[in-house]
């Protein structure tokens, strides 16, 4: 298929339908109005439905209740709209429904900017709303990137019950990049025998009843068992993160998303001056691929880690937890929406060399 | 071969779409592209940027902070950019509206006279074209040919009689510095 | 012998856990006899609230959906939109549709959405221990008015029945009271409608179920039918408020 050039919003948009996911519901906030926009457009074409929602906290419940009744289905938003997601956020993860939610982060706290930002980290990562709960947290670097994983996001949910998302941030939710939407591997998926669809009684299946509500203190512990089993089994085998030139480096980068792409560059203007340098960059932020980084560090070469975020640091405490104090982990980068150039982090990375 | 570019000006003049001519160009000649914009309040009656990158080799950062060349469309996208020229790079500056000259002297400067030859084409429009066609001149990053294909399929079909007026406007602004 | 009386199919075997005369267990009896009736339970999902009725998943014996507080309508949205051949009806207190949720009762209704609404109006937040809810009554006395409900400080009880009919996309809005066989016999009737106001695809329909809670308001369940009758009717009226299931 022949690449286009796409918008990261509307290509991630698209990207959805092509995974089969026809209900959209959502509610405005830059910058990220490129998906509902297209959604609205596109929908009525493959015989979907794009809903806007009076609120981000009726759009996450109509998610709730279209994945209830076995629907792939997904929202989007920007950062102070994810905020009013979290309690629909927890009520799908405790009532094991499935569904992809996009969070094109901008600066915060509070209304904070529509710029690019790193600083929904914890909340994306950590579960957001009330409970022990994760969601699996996809975060993307490129536009085409951002289309693959898009797929990855609706199967995964599907496959573990669970809201995924991807955390991009306005960088790629407005970079145009060229996208080829080439045929993905189809997966095995459970059948969704639990869906509320309406029920005969001479059907065969029980009643379903889509919940989360467990007031017996052992039916409670028996969901977060089941949930806590199912998170083991995703930390283990869906861990992804990209390594780039860490063979032999004698310091390693911990970046995500476009900042980590700001990091090749950086990168490049290091080994030009000789300095090895690589780069762990995490596909997941949640699972944490642990292993990756690990394995990186444990290289005799490497001296230390530097994590570089828009934020006051987040993943940082990750990578630190991570290295576990084997190595020193030293963080660079400004809490709010400022986007480090790669000149900046050459500088740093030098000095914390030289160091 | 890597090309990094800022186009910069106030909203209206076009120059976010002479940046995503130049991706979508780069993109059908088989390069890797990125097409960056500045978005928000900052585009709103200020002055409006993007970052393009077209490259033989899978680009790193689409975030420039510095870049190889410059397109400032207006003043305020002079002062604001003329310092981010990589030393060698090349400055294109709109002459017609733009009365500073550039202050530096390890880049190569050259000046469009964008107005005057989109008026002389009678479609005030069209001056982003004629900035472009000198861009073009002097880095031959794309072809010609390539950015009238992109510009038709932005266009489309319906509005391919403009297509002659901007190949015009790109013959201009090349010629116009030409020594 | 002659079955002179069966409980409907559409109720489930599970005991109630409603408190000694409280009007959910009618209501619940209400709905599951006109699912039963209607012949829809294979496609009916019943999207239950937080509040009293919040194990309704437990009675009702249809797919049910336990929504957030106040979040039915919403959740009933999604579950409706993805197949329109669903009957999709929610079940929410007065805390649950009045207060919290009021956002989405009132975007429900403004959508046109095509789902039913069973709205139980005690005047009291009951489960959470006797609050005070929008619709309680001036000078009532609640956990949290302790003096009794002033207008002042906290407003005049919300009219739910009556603010939704003005929308435009509500087609059928009643309000009726659950305290006499003869009210009880027009509830029924009035959630009939609703559901077959779905049926026919003709838009949003709610009906507003006066209850009582006896527990709550301090009173044995007699004087609480009493309490109603005297307080709550005056101030909520009973009657169709809204009816445009048989315009062409």
């Amino acid at each position: 298929m022949a690449k286009k050039l796409m918008k990261g919003s509307e290509a991630v948009a698209e990207a959805a339908i092509q995974a089969g996911c026809h209900y959209f519901f959502g509610y405005p906030i830059t910058p990220q109005n490129d998906i509902p926009e297209y959604m609205a457009a596109r929908l009525p074409q493959v015989g979907g439905c794009f809903l806007q929602a009076e609120s981000e906290v009726a759009a996450i419940n109509m998610v709730y209740g279209a994945a209830a009744a076995g629907a792939r289905v997904m929202t989007s938003s920007s950062s102070p709209g994810v905020s009013l997601k979290q309690e629909g956020m927890s009520y799908l993860a405790g009532a094991e429904l499935p569904c992809v939610v996009v969070n094109m982060v901008r600066g915060g706290p509070g209304l904070g900017s529509i710029q690019p930002s790193q600083g929904d980290y914890f909340q994306a990562t950590r579960g957001g709303g009330h409970g022990d709960y994760h969601p699996i947290v996809l975060a993307p670097s490129s536009v085409q990137e951002a289309v693959d994983l898009m797929h990855d996001a609706f199967d995964l949910a599907d496959i573990y019950r669970t809201p995924a998302m991807i955390l991009a941030d306005g960088i790629i939710g407005q970079m145009m990049e060229p996208v080829e939407f080439h045929e993905h591997a189809k997966r095995e998926l459970p059948a969704k025998e639990w869906a509320a669809t309406g029920w005969d009684p001479k059907s065969g299946r029980p009643r379903a009843i889509v919940n989360s509500l467990y007031i017996e203190v052992d039916e409670l512990q028996e969901l977060n068992d089941r949930l806590q089993a199912r998170y083991a089994v995703i930390r283990e085998k869906e861990a992804r993160a990209e390594l780039y030139h860490t063979e032999g480096a004698e310091l390693i980068i911990c970046a995500y998303g476009t900042v980590a792409r700001i990091c090749k560059s950086a990168i490049t203007l290091l080994e030009k001056k000789g300095y090895k340098v690589g780069l762990v960059r995490p596909i997941t932020v949640w699972p944490f691929p642990e292993k990756q980084l690990r394995e990186v560090m444990d290289q005799p070469s490497v001296k230390k880690a530097v994590t570089v975020e828009i934020s006051a640091g987040q993943m940082v405490e990750d990578v630190r937890l991570t290295v576990n104090g084997t190595k020193p982990v030293e963080f660079f980068g400004k809490p709010g929406s400022y986007t480090p150039t790669a000149e900046e982090i050459a500088e740093y990375i030098m000095k914390s060399m030289e160091a | 071969m890597l090309w990094t570019n800022i186009f910069a000006g106030f909203g209206g003049q076009g120059v976010l779409l002479i940046g995503q001519l130049l991706a979508l160009a780069g993109m059908n000649e088989g390069r890797e592209v990125s097409w960056l914009p500045s978005y928000g309040p900052e585009m709103r009656g200020g002055t409006a940027n993007c970052s393009v990158v077209v490259s033989d080799e899978p680009i790193a950062s689409p975030v420039l902070s510095m870049a190889d060349c410059v397109i400032a469309m207006n003043t305020p996208s002079l002062d604001k950019f003329e310092s981010c020229v990589n030393p060698g790079g090349k400055l294109f500056i709109n002459s017609s509206i733009i009365e500073k000259k550039a202050t530096r002297t390890d880049i190569d400067v050259y000046y469009v006279p964008c107005n005057e030859i989109a008026d002389s084409l009678q479609n005030p429009k069209v001056g982003n074209m004629a900035m472009l066609g000198a861009y073009l001149e002097a880095t031959k990053a794309v072809e010609v040919k390539s950015i009238l294909d992109a510009l038709l399929y932005k266009l489309g079909e319906k509005k391919a009689k403009f297509i002659p007026l901007n190949e015009k406007a790109i013959q201009m602004g090349a010629e116009s510095i030409r020594k | 012998m002659t079955t002179v009386f069966k409980k409907t199919p559409i109720l489930t075997d599970a005991i109630l856990h409603y408190c000694p005369g409280c009007g959910h267990g009618i209501v619940h009896r209400l709905v599951a006899e006109v699912i039963d009736e209607l012949g829809i339970q294979n496609r009916t999902v019943a999207l239950v609230p937080v509040g009293c009725a919040v194990f309704g998943y437990k009675y009702f014996n249809v797919d049910s959906v336990e929504a957030a507080h106040g979040r039915a309508p919403a959740a009933a949205t999604g579950i409706k939109r993805t197949d329109p051949n669903r009957v999709v009806f929610t079940y929410q207190g007065d805390g649950d549709l009045a207060s919290i949720g009021a956002a989405e009762i009132v975007h429900a209704a403004h959508r046109g959405e095509k789902i039913t609404t069973i709205f139980i109006n005690n005047a009291i937040y009951g489960m959470t221990g006797g609050q005070m809810a929008p619709t309680t009554l001036v000078g009532q006395k609640t956990t949290t008015s302790p003096y009794g409900r002033d207008e002042k400080h906290c407003g005049k009880p919300i009219r739910i029945a009556e603010m939704l009919a003005t929308i435009e996309g509500s087609a059928y809005i009643a309000r009726v009271a659950v305290n006499s066989p003869a009210n009880i016999i027009a509830a029924k009737k009035a959630i009939k409608a609703a559901f077959q106001c779905q049926l026919d695809g003709k838009g949003f329909a709610l009906v507003e179920v006066l209850s009582n809670c006896p527990t709550n308001w301090g009173m044995s369940p007699v004087e609480s039918m009493e309490w109603l009758e005297q307080n709550m009717i005056p101030y909520y009226p009973l009657g169709v408020k809204k009816d445009t299931t048989k315009e062409v």
